[in-house]
């Protein structure tokens, strides 16, 4: 997954870091010396020239790296378990009706019933990562699962069980 | 009224104008600096308005701005910069020389200004303000387009020639016998190869002289710093732009930026006041007689500017459109062509050179930024889409 990133020095205003993408399109990220950043797309027509830009504070720029660096964090969780035999990564959503909605997640005993370990939560847009067993859970939570074929299975069937 | 009212009140006036012209050319999106001089012309000797009193107190405030001005570029950039810009770019360093200091030589050998006058207005014809141009990226969205490293690139290997050109310029222009004139040109190239070594080894330990913490401090000791050297260097025959350059570029790190941010604020009023006494220095009715060879000088030296735009980014393999974009944004001129002429007249050469100096640079800085926008244009666009795949398809069949 080499991915080609190259830099550009641009004297007295900062530098320039291009990213390559496996379609072709090519990223921009210009670094002024105080710490603001312009993301560019490039025109189609022109490949030199900017089809659109965005200016991003130092503070901005390093909430969009938050956001972008935890969805990378459970790209490479699955690889992980590509790479292991037998290991799998699920993305298992928490029914509506689930029991438990409103409970913790040491409540689900995910790890001593069925040897799953649930690496991540993510919510809406942000990601709660290496949850701890007193995180809460919410409707419309995603859990990121690792484990056996019949454990990620088990668990699914216990978070789909109902109130009563 | 007595002698220092009356200077306050002039001072005061010219300030308040200056800044309603920065308003007025930020509104209509245009360099200040055509403005500036104007006004200039409107105050100086020979004109309606002539200032007298205040014109003291201007000229020192307008030495104090060149020193900010390159103190300020030199902040810019770090000597490891340079000398890896230099490297890397050495044919189009030489390119942009050749193509854009001989027709300024030429031109200024026809007027009979003789070696040393054809030599400041090659000066003056050479280099492109870096101040106009980064400026006009800016406003244009450009400075994420993959033609501008070249842009900018370009930009800083002028700054690092006129390093060595004015403290040669200022030998030459003692006016000493060949052998003598030999040995101070040896010299100046000398001092400033060695300061620019000396800040590549230990610009750190330079920089350990001041204190981030303390901006006061800060900004009160690089200026001091830039504007004792700028004096020393006078002293030693080399311009005093240059030793405030050399100051700024000895400085890294920490303290450059700090001080590039900090002092902007300096560099503006001082800057101003450059541009205004320029222009009072400059005797309006020196200026029609100017006009035409200006204009054809102009018209030349903007070709060749952008010549030189053009094949340094076909070298870093631009596309046509964007070689276009490259080449026009390079063609206004600005700041080092008035200190250059600046230089003429210490020196007591031919009194022609500054209104033609002035004249020539307003009509590049005029119609540079105007230039540099025609490839946003929808047709040249268009035209020049069509000549890049033209170009593709020509490579395509060999």
């Amino acid at each position: 997954m080499g991915v080609r990133v190259e830099r550009v020095d641009l004297s007295g205003i900062g530098f320039r870091d291009d990213i390559i993408t496996a379609e072709g399109a090519r990223l921009g990220v210009l670094t002024h010396r105080d710490g603001s950043r312009e993301v560019a797309i490039y025109s189609a027509e022109d490949p030199d020239a900017t089809a659109a830009s965005l200016v991003l504070t130092a503070a901005e720029a390093s909430a969009l790296a938050v956001l972008l660096g935890e969805a990378t964090l459970i790209d490479q969780l699955s690889k992980i378990s590509d790479t292991v035999p037998g290991i799998f990564t699920e993305h298992l959503s928490l029914p509506a009706d689930s029991k438990y909605i409103d409970a913790e997640l040491g409540d689900t005993h995910a790890r001593s019933k069925t040897g799953v370990s649930v690496v991540a939560i993510v919510r809406e847009l942000t990601v709660i990562a290496s949850p701890k067993p007193n995180q809460d859970l919410m409707s419309g939570d995603i859990l990121v699962a690792v484990g056996t074929r019949a454990g990620l299975d088990e668990f699914a069937e216990i978070l789909s069980n109902t109130r009563g | 009224m007595g002698h220092e009212s009356v200077i306050f009140i002039q001072v005061g006036s010219v300030l308040l104008a200056l800044s309603l012209l920065s308003r007025l050319a930020k509104r209509i999106k245009q360099s200040a600096i055509p403005f500036y001089m104007t006004l200039g012309l409107l105050l100086g000797a020979g004109s309606y308005f002539p200032l007298t009193e205040s014109r003291e107190f201007l000229a020192i405030g307008s030495e104090i701005g060149v020193v900010i001005l390159l103190l300020m570029l030199g902040l810019e950039y770090s000597p490891k910069e340079l000398v890896k810009n230099l490297s890397k770019n050495k044919t189009t360093a030489l390119l942009d020389a050749l193509l854009n200091a001989t027709p300024g030589f030429i031109a200024g050998w026809l007027m009979g200004w003789g070696p040393v006058g054809s030599f400041i207005l090659a000066g003056v014809t050479w280099v492109t303000s870096s101040g106009v141009a980064v400026r006009l990226l800016k406003e244009l969205g450009r400075l994420s387009n993959r033609e501008t490293p070249t842009v900018i690139s370009v930009l800083v290997l002028e700054d690092l020639a006129m390093a060595f050109y004015l403290p040669v310029l200022s030998a030459v222009a003692v006016g000493a016998s060949l052998m003598e004139g030999v040995i101070s040109v040896s010299v100046a190239i000398g001092l400033v190869t060695a300061i620019i070594a000396i800040s590549y080894f230990w610009g750190k330990t330079i920089s350990r002289f001041f204190t981030t913490t303390n901006i006061e401090s800060l900004i009160i000791g690089v200026a001091g710093l830039a504007i004792l050297v700028s004096g020393l260097a006078t002293e030693v025959k080399v311009s005093s732009a240059v030793g405030a350059f050399l100051v700024g570029i000895s400085l890294s790190g920490k303290v450059a930026s700090e001080a590039a941010t900090k002092m902007r604020p300096l560099r503006d009023f001082f800057g101003a006041i450059f541009f205004v006494y320029f222009g009072i220095q400059t005797n309006p009715a020196d200026i029609p007689p100017a006009l035409l060879p200006a204009a054809a000088l102009a018209a030349v030296t903007m070709a060749t500017k952008f010549l030189t735009g053009y094949l340094a980014a076909r070298k870093n393999q631009i596309g046509i459109p964007g070689r276009w974009r490259a080449g026009l944004a390079l063609t206004p001129r600005g700041e080092f062509s008035i200190i250059i002429a600046g230089l003429a007249v210490s020196a007591g050469l031919n009194p022609n050179i500054v209104p033609f100096a002035a004249t020539y640079m307003l009509m590049t800085v005029i119609a540079g930024p105007l230039l540099a926008r025609l490839p946003d244009l929808p047709w040249v666009k268009e035209k020049l889409g069509k000549a890049q795949l033209r170009l593709i398809q020509k490579t395509m069949q060999q």
